[in-house]
């Protein structure tokens, strides 16, 4: 019983991680009022980019270094159709996704089925050896603890510093920001980076430290989970966290479940954990007036500066 | 007065697609001085102020700060040489609170060390009561003026912008911010106060520039003027005396009734209705007024239909329950609507002026033939349309957005009345609309009364309310007072009602 609840708990902050990573990024995004639907692309670029690198180099660092420069590289071009030349942010994204997801099967074609170095994992000398509270507190990757702190640093700069108030100010109401005379259109090119670059690493947990190995689609959804969790958290970072653990649990309970042989079709198992995420998110998000509160005003339109 | 000026603009010129927005403008404001801008809707106010606030830059001209040469640069730049501005429609963040608004006009991190307690300072000496603590969405219009004047004063600023600030305040409000005004003036703030209002321009400011159409047409004093000599300057045309005041209908029966509608916000920042009871005679015009945001919006969506009210009967149209009907259902049974935002809410913009005509009047004005459109007759009512109420457009086929604001009303004014509708529920009928059209709305909203069917009015307009009503109602916090008949309204008892006070029954 001990070891499925320590299994529980390593499964739930192993899966968490790059669902954490990424939805981090889109919080900020959409906290500048900018929607972007690209995150799984941004992912998968993320993925292959860090695996490649990984693979070519030996070095895991470099890989990393990589995957965000992958996903920071799109989103950069998703920034300049949005944001300069005031494409549509729904289609912009949507295309984003379907180009990450040819693109990284392209580039990825050569490394299917072979290894690359993982991420190490933590190892300190009598902490993680501790029964329990070593393997659930001290045996992860560095972007496990990576996704926990770049949160709750999140957390902090948007409530906490003047630069984060006039994030949410630009989400709030853009037009009487730029009277104040921010800019607008600069604050959102960061934001978006900056999302861009979370996803990019997301996708490097997911090649380097979840499954380490490079597959065709191997993100398999989850930017679009992490893009639910931002809006059924009510942008605000504590419930993402409680989301993607959610996500976690559920994921370990598939595997479980199939692992006793119970007669469900497998097809429904595999997506339990998305479903049993959204529902769950759904129900105890239901209060509208609360999600129109936090919900940043401007979200998906577009600025344009005139006078 | 010989000191040197505190500002000095020359020749400002800003040129915007297709219009002229400021030609070859001069303006010199002195130290201590309380400006008047004056000039209707579209006469270059707002572009003006805007290039003096940094927030855009003009073509050419000279721009010169207590004698030296300036290119202001930005707002940021602005509010460093000592330049602040209240905004029309407010700069405020609604989810964010008063002491986060403040912050986010402060551009040096050491003007936000220990803002909290310097708000509540600036606040008290002024009388300009604000908490900090507050979210935005929360407040009232009064009061979220008082933030952004709040703002601006913790920058010591030497010249402060006011455009059109008692557009939204009850008369007793806009006496409290005057008295701050002139205070601020004393000690050694110059003013500039941009409004249309010529009593309050005359009674508070002691020079005034006119604009029309671009340009200065005058610099006065506006004391040495009567209101109406600064009208004449200030709008192109002859004013035409004003629609004649009917005789009040006799009694008739209500053909609209509202039967203590209650209806929650759906939008957190929305005001709930509260028990809004009202009968409207065939005949009878009755003007609601009120300050915006204490649920004009969500009275006028639960009258067209667009948020349903639930129980049928506490909405009655020619005595049919109708709570529970959509827009649709409504128009059959004669209500026509006329919602405060024209574009986009009242007409589709990117649309023509018949497709728009077609939208609302298809059922009333059977301009559809087994499900289809039928072209012809949507035209020709187009046409009349166009005609009957002087549209000034190309043709039944322009765009919607190829209108001025003016004549887009009038078109969807004329749209709702061509119907012969039983009921008309008309928000914010002449809102940024010149005088002349302003006039024909009018005209259209008192003939249409006198043959008989009931009109509601929801204005924040009070001229126009007492011009054009019967009886006079004022929304506050989602509650409608009794309806008085006007001829024992005052513009002190409407007032205190605006502001959510009951007046003390009759002691007139």
């Amino acid at each position: 019983m001990m070891d499925i609840a320590i299994n529980l708990l390593a499964s739930i902050m192993l899966a968490a991680t790059p669902l954490l990573l990424a939805a981090t990024g889109e919080l900020v995004v959409e906290k500048a009022a900018v929607l972007n639907l690209g995150v799984e692309g941004m992912m998968l670029m993320g993925a292959i980019a860090g695996f490649a690198v990984a693979h070519e180099t030996g070095s895991v660092w470099l890989a990393l270094l990589a995957a965000i420069g992958a996903g920071m590289a799109l989103s950069l071009l998703f920034a300049v159709l949005t944001l300069t030349l005031q494409a549509n942010q729904t289609a912009t994204g949507l295309a984003l996704t379907i180009f990450g997801r040819g693109f990284s099967a392209l580039v990825g074609a050569g490394y299917v089925g072979i290894a690359a170095p993982e991420l190490p994992k933590l190892h300190l000398p009598g902490l993680t050896d501790l029964p329990v509270l070593g393997p659930v507190l001290f045996s992860y990757d560095p972007l496990v603890y990576a996704a926990l702190l770049i949160l709750a640093l999140v957390a902090w700069f948007l409530a906490k510093t003047h630069a984060g108030l006039i994030l949410r100010a630009i989400g709030d109401q853009h037009d009487a920001a730029h009277v104040l005379g921010y800019k607008v259109i600069r604050i959102r090119y960061l934001a978006v980076l900056f999302g861009g670059a979370m996803a990019g690493l997301a996708g490097a947990d997911m090649s380097l430290a979840y499954t380490p190995l490079w597959a065709q689609d191997m993100i398999a959804g989850r930017g679009w989970v992490a893009l639910a969790l931002v809006t059924f958290a009510a942008w605000r970072p504590f419930w993402l966290l409680i989301g993607a653990w959610l996500f976690g649990a559920m994921m370990y309970l598939s595997l479980y479940v199939q692992g006793l042989g119970v007669p469900v079709p497998q097809a429904f198992l595999s997506a339990l954990p998305y479903l049993g995420t959204v529902v769950v998110l759904v129900l105890i998000s239901r209060d509208r007036r609360r999600i129109r509160l936090h919900r940043p005003a401007m979200l998906g339109r577009p600025f344009q500066a005139n006078g | 007065m010989t000191q040197t000026p505190l500002l000095r603009l020359s020749g400002i010129v800003k040129q915007y697609p297709g219009c002229l927005a400021n030609d070859h403008v001069d303006l010199t404001i002195a130290p201590n001085q309380i400006h008047a801008l004056l000039g209707e809707n579209g006469a270059g106010k707002s572009t003006l102020v805007k290039i003096i606030y940094g927030v855009i830059r003009p073509d050419a001209g000279e721009t010169v700060w207590q004698g030296r040469r300036v290119v202001i640069q930005s707002p940021a730049h602005a509010r460093r040489l000592g330049i602040g501005m209240v905004f029309q429609h407010f700069s405020l963040f609604e989810a964010l609170t008063v002491a986060d608004n403040i912050a986010l006009g402060l551009n040096d991190a050491k003007d936000r060390v220990g803002l909290r307690q310097r708000i509540i300072d600036v606040s008290a000496s002024y009388g300009l009561p604000v908490d900090p603590d507050r979210t935005v969405h929360d407040l009232s219009v009064g009061e979220r003026q008082r933030i952004e004047i709040v703002r601006c004063l913790l920058q010591n600023p030497k010249l402060l912008i006011m455009d059109e600030p008692t557009s939204v305040l009850t008369p007793q409000e806009a006496e409290t911010l005057f008295a701050t005004l002139r205070r601020l003036a004393a000690e050694g703030c110059s003013i500039l106060y941009i409004s249309h209002k010529l009593d309050e321009v005359r009674a508070l400011c002691e020079a005034a520039t006119i604009m029309r159409l671009g340009r200065v047409v005058a610099q006065l004093t506006p004391r040495d003027k009567t209101a109406r000599e600064l009208a004449s300057i200030m709008i192109s045309a002859e004013l035409k005396p004003a629609a004649e005041r009917r005789p009040p209908p006799a009694a008739a029966a209500p053909r609209l009734v509202l039967n203590r509608l209650n209806l929650r916000a759906t939008n957190p920042f929305g005001t709930s209705l509260q028990a809004i009871t009202l009968s409207v005679a065939g005949g009878e015009i009755v003007g609601i007024a009120g300050i915006a945001g204490n649920g004009q919006g969500e009275l006028m969506d639960a009258l067209s239909g667009e948020t349903l009210a639930g129980k049928p009967e506490t909405i009655l149209l020619d005595a049919v329950p109708a709570g529970h009907l959509g827009p649709k259902e409504r128009r059959r049974l004669g209500g026509c609507f006329v919602p405060e935002e024209r574009n986009g809410h009242g007409a589709v913009t990117t649309m023509s002026l018949a497709e728009n005509a077609f939208l609302s009047g298809h059922l009333r004005g059977a301009l559809a033939r087994l499900g289809l459109i039928d072209r012809r007759r949507t035209q020709d009512y187009t046409a009349r349309i166009i005609q009957r109420f002087d549209v000034r457009t190309t043709g039944p086929q322009a765009t919607a957005k190829s209108l001025s604001g003016g004549n887009l009303q009038k078109f969807l004014v004329g749209r709702e009345v061509m119907l012969d509708p039983a009921v008309l529920v008309i928000s914010q009928p002449t809102w940024g609309v010149d005088a002349g059209a302003a006039l024909a709305i009018h005209e259209a909203i008192v003939a249409l009364a006198a043959a008989g069917a009931a009109v509601v009015i929801i204005s924040q307009d009070l001229d126009e309310i007492f011009l054009l009503s019967d009886r006079i109602a004022v929304i506050a916090a989602g509650r409608l007072s009794e309806p008085v008949p006007v001829a024992d309204a005052t513009l002190e008892r409407i007032g205190l009602l605006m502001g959510g006070v009951s007046p003390e029954p009759a002691h007139v």
